[in-house]
């Protein structure tokens, strides 16, 4: 398939926003082109913010500075040429304390799935995961990679108050609370590391690109 | 150099004009969700448009001031008052050491000034409530508890420090002046039925809705709910059916905006706000022009509105006018020697 034929399409999100939608179904390959076209597009002038999504970026404008037509010229211009090696994750364990207090549905996805309480936590460690976007909260990382055996739907009835650094799963996918919120996600277990620090220089323990291993501190029936 | 909350009301906060750049780390802007509103009143007291104010909401507050400054309110007043007497939306006040603004509860006033009740007001002092930056702004994120006053909303006994005043000592002290607020009527605005009308971009799932839904959105009488707040307001209207796509094909998390309508299973849209989360996962049928976006932070709850068509020339033309009215409001204060800063 050529270039051309994945371009992006655009469309205007209110009057100072573009969205810049590719066709399904999300890759690694097509989210590696999303953030360098965010990386682009970012030192644009006229361009405020970039906003990747999954197999999408949102790029919020000036009209006044740079008008619609143009900057969506601009976008299928530098689709094709886009430097996508340029993007190198960095590696990022994250350990975590299985079961128990820090994850009170450990038990119920080894129920739901089949496994081993145990055997829920080993697979999960052994996942190698990327870092697709942030969003939800700040510092909760979108991640790609969790193994199709360990997907457990959402709790019914979602908590009130999720701890901060519980790691959980939702679906097929897996994710960290940065920070105390309300959640459905089942609970699995709990990092010491913070996600989130807005008076640190760098706030975000993960970034889009990053490489995430789980590492077991400990499991807990 | 300090303000007293003697009684915050349900809900106040620190917020200036949002915390930009960072949506990409999963920061909402937030911010005050009437900008206008909050520049305005910072023009009105001589600070620079970005500085921190408080946002009120539904009345029922008192603060005193423990210096002697200048206030400008905007949005809802509830009946204000500066010791006993009236202090008016886009009006600039002088206040004494000691002196104390209260607003009346949402109950204790019937529809004010225009005939419309309100919901919110952004206060204005000179200065500006000088807390410490955050991530490049002073606004409260009540979510995630960072910002503002301590990452929390104002309680009773709070002192907020307050900043250093373009204003001289006459200037402070000049008796009251108000200047020309913005028009609230649109041409789309229909007086007789009491709805605000608000333009509306179809978003970009607006054509995955069934044709009688796309009517439904621009046809229904829409009432805000209770269930609303700085994250969206929700949305119901009379009619029986809820928004509905043709097919419900799986949404991929995808950037959203202050304005956004995401319409979630149920049908009911919801118009996110400062506060909204920076992606979503549900349909995006349309997308309130930024111009607009000022009328349904006043929107009170229960109100009614509708839902107009526009495109994005017209989007456009509309935020254009409200940046000359709000320049020429600038240039009208400045022409009379207040000071403007950047």
């Amino acid at each position: 398939m050529s270039d051309q034929a994945l371009s992006p399409r655009l469309h205007l999100l209110g009057d100072a926003a573009l969205l810049c939608d590719l066709p399904a179904p999300a890759t690694l390959a097509q989210q590696q082109r999303i953030w360098a076209l965010a990386d682009e597009a970012g030192r644009w002038p006229g361009v405020g913010e970039v906003l990747p999504g999954m197999n999408n970026l949102t790029l919020i404008f000036d009209p006044a500075a740079i008008d619609i037509d143009a900057l969506g010229a601009r976008v299928l211009e530098a689709w094709p040429r886009l430097d996508v090696g340029a993007i190198e994750g960095r590696r990022i364990e994250i350990p975590v304390a299985y079961g128990g207090e820090y994850g009170p549905d450990l038990g119920d996805v080894a129920a739901y799935t089949g496994l081993a309480p145990a055997e829920v936590a080993r697979r999960h460690a052994a996942g190698d995961y990327v870092v697709y976007l942030l969003g939800f909260l700040p510092g909760f990382a979108f991640m790609g990679g969790l193994a199709p055996e360990l997907a457990t739907p959402r709790r019914s009835e979602p908590r009130i108050a999720v701890p901060a650094r519980s790691v959980g799963i939702g679906g097929e996918q897996t994710g960290i609370y940065p920070l105390q919120s309300p959640g459905g996600w089942q609970l699995i277990g709990r990092t010491t590391l913070d996600l989130f620090d807005p008076a640190a220089a760098s706030p975000t323990l993960l970034r889009p690109g990053d490489r995430v291993r789980f590492v077991i501190e400990s499991i807990a029936a | 150099m300090t303000l007293l909350v003697e009684k915050p009301g349900p809900l106040a906060s620190v917020q200036d004009l949002g915390r930009h750049g960072h949506r990409r780390l999963g920061v909402c802007p937030g911010g005050a969700l009437d900008t206008l509103a909050l520049s305005l009143a910072n023009r009105l007291v001589g600070n620079a448009v970005g500085a921190a104010g408080l946002e009120l909401t539904m009345g029922g507050c008192a603060l005193r001031f423990e210096t002697p400054t200048r206030i400008a309110i905007m949005g809802d007043d509830f009946a204000a008052t500066l010791d006993g007497m009236p202090v008016w939306p886009c009006w600039s006040v002088p206040v004494a050491a000691g002196q104390t603004l209260r607003l009346a509860g949402a109950n204790a006033v019937g529809t004010s000034g225009g005939g419309k009740l309100g919901l919110r007001s952004w206060l204005a002092v000179a200065g500006g409530i000088d807390v410490p930056p955050v991530l490049g702004s002073r606004s409260t994120d009540l979510k995630a508890g960072f910002g503002g006053h301590g990452g929390r909303a104002l309680r009773k006994g709070d002192r907020l420090p307050l900043g250093a005043t373009a204003l001289d000592g006459a200037q402070l002290a000049r008796r009251a002046f108000g200047v020309r607020g913005p028009d609230w009527e649109t041409e789309a605005e229909d007086a007789a039925d009491r709805t605000i009308a608000l333009r509306v971009l179809p978003g970009p799932e607006f054509e995955q809705f069934t044709l009688a839904s796309r009517d439904q959105l621009w046809r229904d009488r829409w009432l805000i709910t209770p269930q609303s707040n700085r994250m969206g307001s929700r949305l119901a209207s009379a009619s029986e059916a809820g928004l509905k796509r043709r097919r419900n094909t799986e949404m991929l998390s995808s950037g959203v905006i202050p304005g956004t309508i995401q319409v979630p299973p149920s049908g009911q849209p919801i118009i996110l706000m400062g506060d909204a989360q920076t992606v979503g996962g549900y349909p995006r049928i349309g997308v309130v022009i930024r111009a607009d976006l000022w009328k349904l932070a006043q929107a009170p709850l229960g109100g009614a509105l509708r839902l107009v068509p526009v495109d994005a020339a017209g989007a456009i033309a509309a935020w254009t006018a409200q940046q000359r009215y709000f320049a020429q409001v600038t240039q009208g204060l400045a022409a009379a020697g207040w000071p403007t800063p950047a």
